[in-house]
């Protein structure tokens, strides 16, 4: 300590344990307001789980629920549907659902828990658009040989019955599929995960 | 490589000084900003009413994000602020809170001038720009409270929106142009909400930039209420000033830790302070067709509020009160003592000052109370005091003895 009473050692403890309590305080104060950008309870409540009866969907229809205010489509799916599957490999870009848009249970290649039932989110993956649904094989429009799947109006990308993405259209990955698990044989919960068996 | 950094430091910052002159801004306003040195307990509100107002825009910022500004919509919202949105609590608490503390901290820092004579010249359109924020503060406060749309709103925004209806000729035309109906009602709600969180702040942050600039071209006072540019050193510098940085910004910072102490045990234990910051009936929603029993106005209006019920004439009750309000704005030219501060002033202007308080606090109580036989008398003896502090106050100021002024801060 010098002769007028400077000291800077001092000086900077003094200063850096400030500014540090301060940015204590600062970030303390910043986690509330944060925190109150997250979705409320009401929107919570809003995008909670999603319970779906399957006893009346008929071979080949499709129902569209919403669960998040998104359209989540299940699908009850024929055998010959499934026998497609296979016949399209070559022309999808991600056949074997290696990139992340469906829960590890659903990687496979009917992209489902049970094979009969598609359930996926009817949002393309190019720009959000919902894509309609096209069974019709060798439809005029898509061609001849088209095997049935989804078809979307914007921007004319198509996935196939399990909701995986052609070659060649502007969507870059399969439709994603949402969490969901079988309550009981004919009865679904969408938004909530099938834990490890 | 030290070297490297700080060379390269210093050009970035001459490019930017060369563009815009921070520093020279931060020297000016700062470091170089020299304030008397004898500064105590009473020059820590200025500071504490910017920080409120700052905790006031960015609280109010997040309350409009989930606030529905509708007579349908308005109370239900502000429960779900409070019940639904995550720490919605807690910004309304810090909202509501921050209203009350804002008058705290201004009638604080208004007796202050008082006490140390702070609106005498040079000071006179620092004062008159700090009651222009005062003025401001009250009509923000006011509309802000019809916003919750509870009972205490509505009939609160009733009685003081009939006020204006009692001005002769007019005063029913312009009832109706503020509300924008007949009654409190939708219409009403829209615009106030405007007004609250768009025109008004507008307004307190100009005014605030005014009164800090005027107040850095005068400088402050202090509580000898003497220059201390009357004295300066070889370099021009004031001998009895220090640079407001470091020197107060280190002591405001105390002043702000141990306000935001308080502030938070208001907030989290007393949020409602016991119906003083946030009135029992405003937890009922607005009901038209139903006035609750007794209405008093939120704390911080309620001296005024007592002056007004004190006169049986309604339009002289109306006058008396806005009169009040604006004799503060004469105060540089009432004041005729020929020293500022309190400290040097004579016996009679001691006791004028205590008694003005006393009414002051006198008739806030009073603005509270249902208005009975007894109150009524005490409130018109606590009004002919306060206005006699105002009117009374170039006699009893040139006539009182003063003491001897110091040379030099003391």
């Amino acid at each position: 300590m010098s002769e007028d009473g400077v000291s800077n050692g001092r000086r900077w403890f003094l200063i850096g344990t400030t500014a540090a309590f301060g940015g204590v305080v600062g970030a303390g104060v910043a986690i509330p307001f944060a925190a109150s950008w997250t979705p409320s309870a009401k929107a919570r409540a809003a995008g909670a789980p999603v319970e779906v009866s399957l006893k009346k969907l008929e071979p080949g229809q499709l129902i569209r629920v919403k669960w998040r205010g998104q359209p989540v489509w299940i699908l009850y799916r024929t055998d010959s549907a499934l026998s497609t599957l296979d016949q399209v490999t070559d022309e999808l870009r991600d056949p074997l659902s290696e990139k992340n848009q469906q829960p590890d249970y659903c990687r496979n290649e009917a992209r489902a828990l049970k094979d009969k039932y598609l359930v996926v989110l009817g949002k393309c993956t190019h720009l959000g658009c919902s894509p309609t649904y096209r069974p019709d094989a060798g439809a005029a429009d898509l061609g001849a040989d088209w095997l049935g799947g989804f078809y979307c109006p914007c921007h004319g990308s198509k996935f196939d019955l399990a909701g995986r993405v052609y070659k060649g259209v502007p969507a870059p990955t399969n439709l994603p599929i949402p969490p969901h698990k079988y309550l009981d044989d004919e009865t679904l919960l969408i938004g909530v995960d099938t834990e490890a068996a | 490589m030290k070297e490297l950094i700080s060379n390269n430091t210093t050009k970035l910052m001459d490019w930017v000084e060369h563009r815009f002159p921070i520093q020279a801004i931060i020297r000016a306003s700062a470091s170089e900003y020299y304030a008397p040195k004898n500064f105590n307990f009473w020059y820590f509100f200025g500071s504490l009413a910017l920080l409120v107002l700052v905790i006031q825009i960015v609280s109010g910022i997040f309350l409009t994000m989930s606030y529905k500004p509708s007579a349908e919509d308005a109370f239900a919202s502000v429960e779900y602020i409070m019940r639904d949105v995550r720490f919605g609590w807690l910004i309304r608490y810090i909202h509501s809170t921050g209203a009350s503390a804002f008058f705290v901290v201004v009638y604080l820092h208004m007796f202050r001038g008082l006490l140390y004579g702070s609106y005498r010249a040079p000071r006179e359109l620092l004062w008159i720009v700090g009651m222009l924020i005062y003025f401001v503060l009250m009509a923000e406060g006011f509309m802000g409270y019809l916003l919750p749309w509870g009972q205490m709103s509505y009939w609160g925004a009733q009685v003081i929106v009939n006020l204006v209806g009692v001005v002769p000729f007019i005063g029913d035309l312009l009832a109706l142009v503020v509300r924008g109906d007949f009654v409190i009602s939708d219409i009403t709600l829209n615009r106030f909400f405007a007004l609250h969180v768009i025109a008004l702040p507008l307004a307190l942050v100009a005014l605030v930039v005014v009164h800090l600039i005027a107040l850095h071209e005068v400088g402050s006072n202090n509580p000898d209420g003497i220059e201390i540019n009357d004295n300066l050193d070889a370099d021009g510098k004031p001998l009895d000033g220090i640079p407001f940085h470091p020197y107060y910004t280190v002591k405001d910072i105390v002043g702000v830790a141990v306000f935001l102490i308080f502030f938070a045990v208001v907030i989290f234990y007393l949020p409602e302070m016991g119906g003083y910051f946030i009135e029992a009936n405003n937890f009922i929603p607005a009901d038209p067709l139903k006035t609750p029993e007794h209405i008093a106005p939120v704390w911080y209006f309620t001296p005024f509020y007592a002056i007004l019920r004190a006169i049986p004439n309604p339009l002289l009750g109306v006058i008396a009160m806005g009169a009040s309000i604006m004799l503060f704005f004469f105060l540089p030219w009432l004041d005729r003592s020929p020293v500022r501060s309190i400290r040097y002033k004579g016996p009679l202007t001691k006791i004028a000052l205590t008694a003005f308080v006393i009414a002051f606090l006198g008739l806030g109580y009073l603005g509270l109370m249902p208005p009975t036989e007894l109150y009524t008398q005490l409130a018109r003896f606590f009004s002919l005091v306060y206005f006699g502090f105002f009117l009374l106050m170039p006699i009893y100021t040139s006539i009182d003895s003063t003491k001897p002024l110091p040379d030099r801060l003391t």
